[in-house]
């Protein structure tokens, strides 16, 4: 195994730790559905794993699309419209 | 290998992290979540370009079907309801990420075993993910029982269940990809989702929705080592980061590990032990008539919203009620518990859809000495969190819990629809208090007739 993907990995968990300690209460909602936006993420292998040979796979890879896009839009776009109505006094 | 997408998924991260990072304030958090979700365009628009014999028309379809449905979810969800489509869409994360170890799995002929044992990791964490999101959407929906479901031998059956998966997931690796263990694998994942969230009673929710965000995050990162790819591997590991945060500041909020939370089943109704703890109390009911002329004569008003409030849809009552009093020239403050409501931060994305400014939101460390020269403390459909018993009662399930201090104020109101207990179980000693006064009714209408009687003062 690739030792710099594991590296990468435990790394980004600080840079993670680092940044999401500083997110205030008041905005722990929109921090989890826009994290939950971010797991999305899991589109680009879903996106991947429809190149793979074989009808059951890509099967697979389809309702994987159809999972992650809707975290991707749901998330990104319930994440703005609950952070639009934070206003100061 | 450098090539064009994997500078893609740097970018990306690069953007996530620069996204997450202007969270940090509410003026700029809308930037953020535009920066982040910018970074996910380059991400898949970098995936589609660069790899070859992908099936665009599969891809379209879906992206289709889940955009469709997504939008709707995000343009229709009430801010009641955000913990319910937050545990849904831990679901999907955690789904999609399991469909894609297993589509690699059932493709590849060659598999090392070292990418094997990730696509077990990968498969377990996100079918667990996905089974256990739709089971606290269950029951924040109300389709299942808020209540913990327990039955005999319970925590035997998770053990034994998780032995089999480490052996069934053993000879998965073992055999190079026998596939009767692999669905061994895929089935117990799946029951594991189930037996370990049904015992969560529905206030202890935060937690459980906390810890599947961190879930889907790690589920993301897992299939990141499978597919040996950046993006997912940094993403996940932010997500699961997030997630174990967000767990931890919300056990800490109930002074209870997250060990207790998820095999504690509190919120059970216990039998009484009978032995004479159960004090009768005695309560003040007040109508909203005697309650407005209290906060008539009241200057500092501090609101205690807790998941009734929410139940009740009472948000926009409260504002209305809070504009009147600062127009009269009353202060009025919010103190926000960290586990009020049903997922971290609810009660603040509530009051924010009434336009609540957030600056006049409070968190507990900062609120707490406010109660000492407070008039009014009005809780509203708020109990375990204002328990003065998690002081120093050490037999209450809530002992050691930090509460917001309302008795300290001069006079505390409290709202609720019934006598009925907390979440705990318990009975709250603050009911009986001499400066507690009882206002029965939903909080909507209490709230309106309240501003009403107060317009007649």
């Amino acid at each position: 195994m690739d030792i710099n993907i594991l590296t990468v990995f435990i790394l980004a968990i600080f840079v993670g730790f680092e940044i999401i300690t500083k997110v205030p209460p008041t905005l722990h909602t929109p921090l989890m559905s826009g994290s939950n936006a971010i797991s999305g993420i899991a589109i680009v292998g879903a996106i991947i794993s429809t190149k793979i040979s074989g009808e059951v796979g890509s099967y697979l890879g389809l309702i994987a699309v159809i999972f992650a896009t809707i975290n991707v839009i749901g998330g990104f776009m319930v994440t703005d419209r609950m952070l639009k109505m934070f206003k100061r006094k | 290998m450098i090539n064009f997408s994997s500078i893609a998924y740097v970018l990306a991260s690069v953007l996530f992290i620069l996204g997450i990072k202007k969270l940090s304030h509410p003026k700029t958090a809308r930037d953020g979540n535009f920066i982040a979700a910018f970074g996910m365009l380059i991400a898949i628009v970098a995936t589609l370009i660069s790899y070859g014999q992908i099936d665009f028309k599969l891809i379209i379809i879906g992206m289709i079907i889940g955009a469709i449905i997504g939008a709707t979810f995000a343009i229709k969800v009430e801010m009641t309801q955000m913990p319910q489509m937050v545990a849904i869409f831990n679901g999907f994360g955690g789904g999609a990420s399991a469909l894609v170890a297993a589509a690699e799995f059932l493709n590849s002929s060659t598999i090392t075993t070292f990418t094997m044992s990730t696509i077990i990791i990968s498969i377990f964490i996100g079918t667990l993910t996905l089974t256990g999101s739709f089971i606290a959407f269950g029951k924040l929906q109300g389709f299942i029982s808020g209540q913990p479901i327990v039955f005999p031998g319970q925590q035997v059956l998770n053990a034994i269940l998780a032995i089999a998966l480490l052996v069934a997931g053993f000879f998965v690796v073992e055999t190079s990809g026998e596939m009767n263990f692999f669905f061994v694998v895929l089935a117990i994942s799946a029951i594991l989702g189930v037996t370990l969230t049904i015992p969560i009673g529905g206030a202890d929710m935060p937690v459980v929705i906390s810890l599947l965000n961190s879930y889907s995050g790690i589920a993301a990162a897992a299939t990141g080592f499978v597919l040996m790819n950046n993006g997912l591997i940094i993403s996940g590991a932010l997500v699961g980061a997030s997630g174990l945060i967000l767990t931890n500041i919300m056990c800490k909020g109930m002074n209870r590990s997250l060990a207790n939370v998820i095999f504690g089943a509190v919120g059970l109704e216990q039998e009484s032990s009978g032995s004479g703890t159960e004090k009768q109390i005695s309560i003040k009911s007040y109508s909203t008539e005697e309650a407005a002329m209290i906060f008539d004569a009241a200057e500092k008003v501090i609101v205690v919203p807790g998941y009734g409030l929410a139940v009740a849809q009472a948000q926009h009552a409260v504002r209305e009620v809070a504009e009147f009093l600062e127009k009269k020239g009353k202060t009025v403050l919010y103190a926000i518990h960290p586990v009020a409501g049903r997922m971290p931060g609810h009660m603040n994305v509530l009051l924010a859809e009434a336009n609540i400014p957030y600056d006049q939101l409070k968190d507990l460390e900062e609120v707490n000495p406010e109660f000492e020269d407070c008039d009014v403390a009005l809780v509203l459909g708020a109990n375990d969190v204002v328990n003065p018993a998690a002081r120093h009662d050490t037999s209450s399930p809530i002992y050691g819990m930090p509460i917001l201090d309302v008795d300290k104020s001069r006079t505390v109101i409290i709202n609720k629809r019934t006598m009925n207990t907390g979440f705990a179980g318990i009975q709250n000693e603050l009911f009986g208090f001499d400066n507690s006064i009882m206002v029965f009714g939903d909080a909507k209408d209490m709230l309106q007739q309240l501003l009403k009687d107060l317009k007649e003062l």
